[in-house]
């Protein structure tokens, strides 16, 4: 196998070690260092003050991805399921929105939102805010629906569900049709090869669409930034907060983002462990 | 079939964006040759980098939608030199932009407090008076503030003031106290600006104390009165360039702002006013400084004397609504106005945008904090959020 083939990687291979390993390499020797220069653990001390940040942000991650599963994967075994012709139809749907801006994007959901935009004008104009105001006596003129953190919740789940869709319909489309005939012809009903054949084998881009909707939620600060007014932090914000706040303490700040990817790859660790024995297809 | 078709397409789309690309680049490097040779060129060969590459040029930082970008392009056609001008969101991003020492700027545009930060830290260098002969037009004024006291490093830029932006649809009454930042009166409808050092000032001053106070308890005590005002929910949210776009659309009744950004808001909806609270409130200085490192010293200084003259100072005032410093400038700006747009410009608009000296003088400005306290500042500012 060692053979000339292999210098082909190179580029890649030097690509990834100034990249990505250098970087982390840095956060690293940022986060047990103090800016006199000594070695230290107090960066980790200070971690106990932020448990309620670091838990809100892991909660919030973890409903987004659920929706985007619950979402994801009947679309994606749907897509699965139908003609080319509606297979392409619905890639190019859900990439669309891809090749416009994230910020741009996020930034269309705060005039949906606001409390005098287009979704709450829309509602104004249909006269929801009389209908609800005859009946309960309330003096309604909006709903409030950017600055909370189902405004957070939304933008995650809209900007993140490709990353779901995708990698669950390309596991469920390379299915063997010969495993599902088999099934079938041992008088599985249709719930029951669902169950017992394809959702287990389809687990793999369930795994690789559930790291890839979790990570970016988990440590996001522009969605919470824009859609949830920055009223709770997350745990991008308090990253942020270390190196472009008033106080530049980056020495924290990597402390804080170590702790958060440890947290994240032991979760990653437990998560394929679960789906361990099903590993026959390709991860994405 | 179908793949080469979409590949071709996919390749023709890219050749076109590439070449259109070049097509811009050119004409911009193109401009700027050919004014090298037009230009007087009275200070080329002076620095090394600038013989080396034999094309003067000058990088300078300020922040987003803060000059009248055709006095770049002035600039250039009146020098030869070529200007890479970048922007940075705020101080704090700015300075950990030097710190994390990626970029070469010359020239810079902090605020206050940061030019003092910059200065303790020896990031800049003294500038050479001599090279900028419109430094005399700045008013007396704005010399020797606290953050330069012996005028060595800086020429102002611009100045304003902090303040409250209210819609008076959306208000019972007009605003003059920082009183409504902390009651329940418009509770839920009131946008907390998004950075500790103005969010925690607006508390000092409320509860009269120096905004520059290193007092612990002070601090903790404005810091609590924030707290619980957004505990009780009297802040719909927290946000700093947000705050456009809320604002103008009629989202929210209150936000604190900065005076020359009300103007622009002002634009797109006249309801909005603007008030510097009877307590007092920030105003603020920005001003040009040369980085120690800086590569291009002489172009620096030609470029600041440049923006410090009174017609760069009246075309970036009227575009950025920002207030000059340059004294001339400031004088002439309503007859700068009238003769521009055709209508007299609006008296109290002006008083915003330049605010008369008894409302600046219930006004400080910020100095540069110790570590500790600016340490502090965080601290509190992330229990906030907690």
């Amino acid at each position: 196998m060692k053979n000339k083939i292999s210098w082909l990687a190179a580029p890649y291979v030097i690509w990834m070690a100034l990249i990505v390993v250098a970087p982390i390499i840095m956060v690293v020797i940022y986060a047990f260092t103090t800016a006199q220069g000594g070695i230290t653990l107090d960066n980790f001390a200070r971690m106990g003050t932020y448990t309620v940040i670091f838990t809100r942000s892991f909660q919030l991650a973890l409903v987004a991805t659920i929706i985007c599963l619950l979402l994801g994967y009947p679309l994606a075994y749907v897509m699965a399921k139908e003609g080319p012709g509606f297979q392409r139809i619905a890639m190019v749907l859900i990439m669309l929105p891809m090749w416009v801006n994230f910020l741009l994007r996020t930034y269309a959901w705060m005039a949906i939102l606001e409390n005098n935009g287009i979704l709450n004008n829309f509602f104004e104009a249909i006269g929801l805010f009389d209908l609800i105001n005859g009946i309960f006596g309330t003096d309604l003129t909006y709903f409030r629906m950017i600055r909370t953190q189902g405004a957070v919740v939304l933008g995650m789940v809209y900007n993140y569900l490709p990353f779901m869709v995708l990698p669950i319909y390309s596991v469920i489309i390379k299915l063997d049709h010969s495993l599902l005939e088999a099934a079938r012809d041992l008088g599985a009903n249709s719930a029951l090869v669902f169950r017992k054949v394809i959702f287990p084998l389809s687990l793999p881009g369930v795994l690789s669409g559930v790291t890839m909707v979790f990570v970016p939620s988990v440590s996001t600060f522009a969605i919470s930034r824009m859609l949830g007014g920055n009223n709770q932090m997350l745990l991008g914000n308090l990253i942020e907060q270390q190196f472009l706040g008033g106080a530049y303490n980056p020495y924290l700040g990597s402390a804080i983002a170590l702790v958060m990817m440890v947290i994240v790859i032991v979760c990653m660790v437990v998560m394929n462990h679960f789906g361990e024995g099903e590993e026959q297809a390709v991860m994405l | 079939m179908k793949k080469i078709t979409a590949l071709t397409l996919a390749c023709s789309l890219a050749l076109g964006l590439f070449l259109s690309g070049c097509a811009m680049e050119e004409s911009a490097s193109g401009s700027s040759s050919y004014n090298f040779t037009a230009g007087s060129g009275s200070t080329a060969g002076n620095n090394s980098s600038s013989t080396e590459s034999g094309k003067r040029e000058v990088n300078v930082c300020s922040w987003g939608e803060y000059i009248d970008e055709s006095l770049i392009y002035k600039f250039e056609e009146e020098t030869g030199i070529k200007v890479n001008y970048n922007t940075a969101p705020s101080n704090e991003e700015l300075y950990s932009l030097l710190q994390s020492g990626g970029v070469n700027y010359d020239v810079i545009v902090p605020s206050d407090y940061m030019i003092a930060r910059l200065i303790s830290e020896d990031m800049l260098q003294p500038l050479d008076y001599s090279k900028i002969p419109n430094y005399e037009k700045i008013d007396e004024q704005y010399k020797g503030l606290s953050f330069d006291p012996n005028n060595e490093y800086t020429v102002p830029y611009t100045w304003g003031t902090l303040g409250i932006i209210y819609n008076t649809t959306m208000v019972n009454e007009p605003i003059t106290s920082w009183e409504v930042m902390f009651s329940d009166e418009y509770a839920g409808n009131i946008l907390l600006i998004d950075n500790s050092r103005d969010a925690f000032g607006m508390a000092l001053y409320y509860l009269g104390y120096d905004v520059n106070t290193t007092d612990e308890a002070q601090i903790r005590e404005a810091a609590q009165l924030v707290a619980d005002a957004k505990a009780r929910g009297v802040y719909d949210g927290q946000g700093m360039d947000e705050v456009f776009q809320i604002m103008e659309g009629g989202n929210l009744a209150i936000a604190t702002y900065y005076a020359g950004d009300f103007l622009s808001m002002h634009e797109n909806n006249p309801d909005l006013a603007f008030c510097v609270p009877e307590e007092g409130s920030n105003w603020f200085v920005d001003a040009m400084c040369i980085l120690k490192n800086a590569k291009n010293v002489d172009e620096a200084h030609e470029w600041i004397n440049f923006i410090a003259s009174t017609d760069s100072n009246l075309a970036n005032m009227d575009y950025i609504w920002y207030a000059s410093p340059n004294a001339e400038a400031l004088e002439k700006y309503p007859a700068y106005y009238e003769e521009t747009y055709g209508e007299p410009l609006d008296q109290e608009l002006y008083e915003i945008m330049a605010a008369p000296k008894d409302v600046l003088a219930r006004c400080s400005m910020y100095e540069n904090l110790p570590a500790e306290t600016l340490a502090l500042y965080n601290d509190l500012w992330i229990e906030l959020g907690i």
